[in-house]
């Protein structure tokens, strides 16, 4: 009987590096690294080598200077003796802020061009589907410019509603104006307001608002403790008590109160000067880029509603309606589900593309981030190095934001795998 | 395999189009064309026509550069900049002159570290507005709209003005003078600045031109000129004085019709002979041949003729002379001796 | 039973009835009328909004569209033909015509893009009409690259020439190499020598060359590129140089080595995080920066090395799709036939994933296409940076929809065709399943 001896001793061979399995990862990813590390260094030297030639010296000093230029629309407060870190940080909340709008208007538009397509009747189908193909395949780029001249050329300019006989009145009962700079819409006014809160240095924090939202959400807590109650009730006694009285008031009385004591108007815009006053503005360019945006998307968007709801089998929908649920409830407790789980993927890759996409901004005057840190910045100081790495890290960060909370959502809605 | 390929390929490419060294004059004559930073489109001052060959004032000026230095003016590769890119592409060495109407100032010149060769054209921030709306003086345009092109200095005047005079206002940032125009004429802004210069040729292509009007305030001083790198004023000194030839041409009475002539033999005026090399070495001094000024002045004729073919008052721009008038005309444009 | 049967029924029809026509209203035109449009009173409701929407669209573009103006040479001249009329001015594209497909390449050289056109889809035909397209000019394929570059820039015969056999000494090296060493090791020897060609035997060698055997075309600028032709050659070459890059770096994400995967997860997601518009100004005024002191080329050059890049990142991640949508069992049947890692990729892995991807390649390059417009805002003249300088030009001062309708008309045609061609793919590559 042969006796199993030991596997012979190994010593360690420089040739295992190679040819041994266990070592050669190791060696592979060394040498990785060492080639990674010298084109990083190799990037630093040549940068730090052509700056010196051009006498330039890297730094983030120049944000602190006053920027000198204005900015049209600025969330936060602004004016051009502010830093340019500041003016970056009004463009950064515009981009946000178009982001935001353009990713509801594309998923509400989306949804429902991507069911229309889905119709019966073929009319509408096959309108839609001209529509999707259109905006599918013409640049992005171009839909912004577009939309932007469209705007201008067709709707009256403030001077249109001057005179006796004006050739353009306002919308809604004299409370809104469509201009070609913009839309003018009856702003929120507290006559016996709270003080505003400042936060750091950076923004004014409306307490009028705030109050306003916590008695709102209190009201909307307020009522779901009393549908609790009530579904309590129905499965201890089989009756379900009304409440929809008591819930509709938990919510309206004491939110009426709030805003009554607080001193609740509305302020409407009016023609002043050059143009309208009073009321809230929103520019031409914030308008066109998002109904860009939001169109261009949405095509997008369809066409994956679309895939979603068609890739939930017809047996799901049969079996659901043998168990005898109704049609609303066969959609919404059987194939929505189902097809939610394939559309929020694509559809998050979307909301990324939307929030890049708004970086055309700067081809209607919009004043996002690019416009500001990237654009007119860029231009005062001549500091390329500086404001294009920041102006990407800061694009990163949001797209990084976006997609680790869609992540997080899809993991939440995904199909738990046996 | 293929990535490292497009690394040395680009190395590659990198090696063949040459260092950027200090003597531009030795890379413009080895590559043996003029490379130009121009606007990517102004009309008058430079565009791109139907055939693709460029046109207007500051391509006027590239070309007599080119003329001078290689004795061709059509041997200029122009390259289109916009407000970003202009700087860098001077900086990094793709362009080795920058002619594209940029104001001379003091952080240009010193932070950013290039050589203003001198000014071709005095400018200065001016306002448009349509007849209409009965303003005849920027002082009235408290809470207007105003468009401006962005990626100039014209946003910091704007905002120092109306600073200055406590007045609020709209800004609507515009990337091109195209689109500017555009949205001035449809009434999306009331007020359309930029250099006096583009309000004048922006102006003379409208429908109605005498419906709009130029506010007498001008607001900035904007002298535009060429500009160079730091660091090569050999380079400099030959960009400087071919400027300069064109402008002492004109105050000589040397045109692109007669200066073949007067370059034939010496005549009565010395300045006249040392300018164009038959008397003299000048162009030897600058590292150029002695007939350097006939070939720059014969590319497009002197300033003045130069002027007036791109954007004086017979061509649809109508700019009249003002400051940029010879200083023996009451005007600001003036050569130093050539001696 | 049948006797009560016979009682109560007078009459029994012992023959089946003709099949009588379906009611008029429920065939022909009426009857899919009916079907498809008028079906319920919401359905008729939608059908007569939608009409009204389309004829309205209609009527208010089709004047504009048809107009005489095909033949101005200048704004004021559309308008007085017009005569006070709204309508388009189309003299702009005819007058512009040539420059807004070839930019300003040289026009009596306007056969070489085109030619190169031509030869680029005969190329790609193996690949995307694999069914009409024999194999066997897939060797025309690889070489393709570089005649087509040389058609497109000129110069002398041997660059490509020289370029191409780049790769040629990199195959010898590395099937030479691979007799004593590791595939591993051979592949990095294999890239050092083609290295070593490249940069520093080519460039002794090249101008030599160019004397003893000049054969070559008329060199252009990249400068001189623009309109449609820019806007292809930058897409073409984007994806044609990221597709190595994006295997390799679709690979080195699915990799078991930590290291590789972080690395190349790292570049992914960074470049996708960021928009094209930033890398664009990073080509326009940073690239320099970041090359050796000296280092310069043109723009064109540094925007297709930065939108490579760009696409790399969406071109690998397409890949991955791929690679993941194999069965499990092909890996380990690689395995299984004693396969190291590159053979099992090379024979097994790689063909199958790659056919997957095609339509999502197809549909990652009409993405590029559309975003080499931004180009316009780094003052390049692509379509839309044409239109800016066409606009400047006195003669067509003030013109707007023309030239943006004509260039959107453009993009359409190409990237719609394209999308068509991708879902037809897809349905070809999908009759295995289900």
């Amino acid at each position: 009987m042969a006796t199993l001896t030991d596997p012979p001793s190994e010593s360690f061979k420089l040739s295992m590096l190679i040819y041994d399995t266990r070592y050669r990862s190791i060696t592979f990813q060394v040498i990785a690294l060492i080639l990674f590390l010298t084109l990083i260094g190799w990037l630093i030297n040549n940068t730090v080598q052509n700056l010196q030639d051009l006498g330039k010296e890297p730094s983030f000093g120049f944000m602190n200077q006053p920027a000198g230029y204005d900015i049209n629309q600025t969330l936060i407060p602004y004016n051009s003796q502010d830093t340019h870190l500041r003016a970056a940080f009004v463009g950064i909340l515009n981009t946000l802020l178009v982001a935001v709008m353009g990713c509801i208007t594309a998923t509400v538009v989306g949804v429902f061009v991507g069911v229309l397509r889905l119709s019966g009747n073929w009319l509408v189908a096959r309108l839609m589907t001209v529509y999707v193909e259109i905006f599918r395949n013409v640049p992005v780029l171009m839909w912004i410019v577009l939309c932007m001249a469209i705007l201008i050329e067709s709707l009256p300019s403030p001077s249109d509603f001057r005179g006796d006989d004006p050739e353009a009145t306002m919308s809604f009962f004299d409370t809104v104006a469509i201009t070609n700079r913009g839309v003018y819409v009856p702003a929120v006014e507290f006559s016996r307001g709270l003080p505003a809160l400042p936060v750091g240095n950076a923004f004014d924090l409306s307490l009028n608002f705030v109050v306003a939202l916590l008695v709102l959400l209190g009201g909307i807590w307020a009522s779901g403790a009393i549908r609790r109650r009530a579904d309590a009730i129905q499965n201890s006694t089989g009756v379900r008590p009304r409440t929809w009285h008591l819930r509709v008031g938990v919510i309206l009385i004491p939110l009426i109160a709030v805003l009554t004591i607080l001193g609740f108007n509305l302020q409407y815009p009016e023609l002043k000067g050059f143009n309208f006053g009073g009321g809230l503005y929103m520019r031409n360019s914030l308008i066109a880029l998002w109904l860009a945006l939001s169109l261009y998307t949405a095509a997008f968007v369809a066409e994956i509603v679309r895939a979603g709801i068609m890739a939930v089998s017809h047996g799901q929908t049969e079996a659901a309606a043998a168990l005898g649920l109704r049609p609303r409830r066969v959609m919404s407790l059987v194939v929505l589900p189902q097809a939610l789980r394939i559309i929020i993927p694509p559809l998050i890759s979307q909301y990324l593309n939307l929030t890049k996409n708004s970086s055309l901004a700067i081809a209607v005057g919009y004043m996002d981030v690019t416009g500001t840190l990237m654009g007119i910045t860029l231009n005062q100081t001549g500091r390329e190095l500086e404001t294009v790495l920041l102006g990407m890290l800061v694009y990163l960060t949001i797209s990084l934001i976006i997609s680790a909370v869609m992540n997080l959502y899809n993991s939440r809605v995904a199909l738990v795998e046996r | 395999m293929k990535k490292t390929a497009i690394f040395g390929a680009l190395t590659v490419a990198g090696l063949m189009a040459g260092a950027a060294g200090a003597a531009t004059l030795d890379d413009v004559k080895a590559r043996g064309k003029l490379n130009c930073g121009v606007s990517t489109g102004l009309a008058g001052f430079s565009n791109p026509d139907a055939n693709g060959n460029w046109e207007g004032f500051d391509v006027a000026v590239c070309r007599a550069v080119a003329a001078a230095v290689l004795g061709d003016p059509q041997a200029v590769e122009f390259v289109p900049t916009t407000g970003k890119t202009r700087f860098t592409a001077l900086a990094s060495g793709e362009i080795d002159m920058l002619a594209r109407n940029t104001t001379w100032t003091l952080s240009r010149d010193a932070d950013l570290k290039f050589t203003f060769v001198g000014v071709n054209y005095y400018d200065g921030q001016g306002f448009m507005v349509p007849k209409e709306l009965g303003v005849s003086s920027a002082k009235e345009l408290d809470g207007a709209t105003v468009c401006i092109q962005t990626g100039t200095t014209t946003e910091l005047n704007l905002a120092d003005f109306f600073r200055k005079n406590n007045m609020s206002y709209e800004p609507v940032p515009i990337e091109t003078n195209a689109e500017a125009q555009q949205q001035y004429l449809a009434g999306a802004c009331d007020v359309y600045t930029t250099d006096a210069s583009g309000l004048a040729s922006t102006r003379a292509t409208f429908e109605d031109p005498s419906a709009h009007a130029v506010l007498p305030e001008i607001i900035s001083k904007e002298p535009l000129g060429p500009l160079v790198r730091h660091g090569d004023d050999e380079w400099g000194d030959i960009t400087r004085w071919t400027l300069n030839a064109l402008v002492a041409a004109e105050e000589l009475g040397i045109t692109s019709a007669n200066v073949a002539e007067m370059a034939a033999s010496a005549g009565d005026n010395p300045e006249i002979n040392r300018l164009l090399g038959t008397e003299g070495n000048l162009g030897e001094m600058l590292g150029l041949e002695a007939d350097w000024a006939v070939k720059a002045i014969s590319a497009g004729g002197n300033y003045g003729e130069i002027f007036e073919s791109n954007i004086g008052e017979s061509t649809p721009i109508g700019l009249a002379r003002g400051l940029n008038a010879q200083w023996t005309d009451g005007g600001l444009i003036y050569s130093p001796p050539f001696r | 039973m049948s006797n009560t049967h016979a009682d109560t029924v007078s009459y029994v029809r012992d023959t089946m009835l003709m099949q009588q026509d379906p009611p008029s209203t429920s065939v022909g035109v009426v009857g899919w009328a009916r079907g498809n449009l008028f079906s319920g009173w919401f359905n008729t409701i939608l059908t007569i909004l939608s009409a009204a929407f389309v004829l309205w669209l209609l009527a208010g573009i089709v004047p504009w569209v048809v107009s005489p103006t095909w033949n101005a040479s200048s704004l004021t001249e559309c308008r007085e033909i017009l005569a006070g009329h709204e309508g388009a001015c189309w003299g702009v594209i005819h007058e512009r015509w040539n420059q807004l497909l070839f930019g300003f390449y040289p026009q009596e050289l306007y056969w070489r893009p085109v030619l190169a056109l031509v030869l680029l889809l005969i190329a790609l035909g193996p690949i995307l009409f694999a069914d009409f397209v024999s194999p066997k000019i897939l060797p025309f394929s690889a070489v393709y690259p570089f005649i087509g570059a040389w058609l497109l820039w000129g110069g002398t015969i041997w660059t490509p020439v020289m370029a191409a056999l780049g790769f040629v000494v990199g195959y010898g090296v590395f099937v030479l190499a691979q007799r004593f060493i590791v595939p591993g090791l051979a592949f990095l020897a294999a890239v050092l020598a083609a290295l070593v060609w490249w940069l520093v035997i080519m460039p002794f060698a090249l101008p030599d060359l160019a004397r003893l055997i000049p054969i070559g075309l008329e060199a252009v600028q990249s400068r001189q590129f623009g309109g449609f032709m820019l806007s292809i050659t930058i897409g073409v070459t984007a994806i044609l140089f990221s597709l190595p890059i994006g295997i390799l770096l679709a690979l080195g994400r699915r990799s078991d080595l930590p290291l590789v995967k972080w690395l190349c997860v790292g570049f992914i997601e960074f470049i996708r995080g960021v928009p094209l518009i930033t890398l664009l100004f990073v080509a326009s005024t940073l690239l320099n920066i970041f090359l050796p002191p000296g280092t310069n080329f043109d723009i064109i050059l540094r925007v297709m090395i930065m939108v490579t890049l760009f696409a790399s990142a969406y071109m690998a991640e397409v890949i991955r799709g791929g690679l993941a949508a194999l069965p499990k069992g092909q890996y380990e049947g690689a395995d299984s036939l004693g396969l190291d890692y590159w053979q099992a990729q090379r024979l097994i892995i790689m063909p199958q994933a790659l056919k997957i991807s095609i339509p999502g390649i197809v549909s990652t390059f009409i993405g590029v296409f559309k975003d080499t417009t931004l180009v316009s805002i780094i003052s390049m003249f692509d379509p839309l940076g044409l239109a800016n300088a066409i606009r400047a030009d006195s003669a067509w001062n003030g013109i707007y929809w023309e030239l943006f309708i004509f260039i959107g008309a453009v993009f359409f045609i190409f990237c719609f065709s394209m999308s068509r061609y991708s879902m037809y793919l897809e349905r070809k590559l999908q009759t295995g399943h289900r």
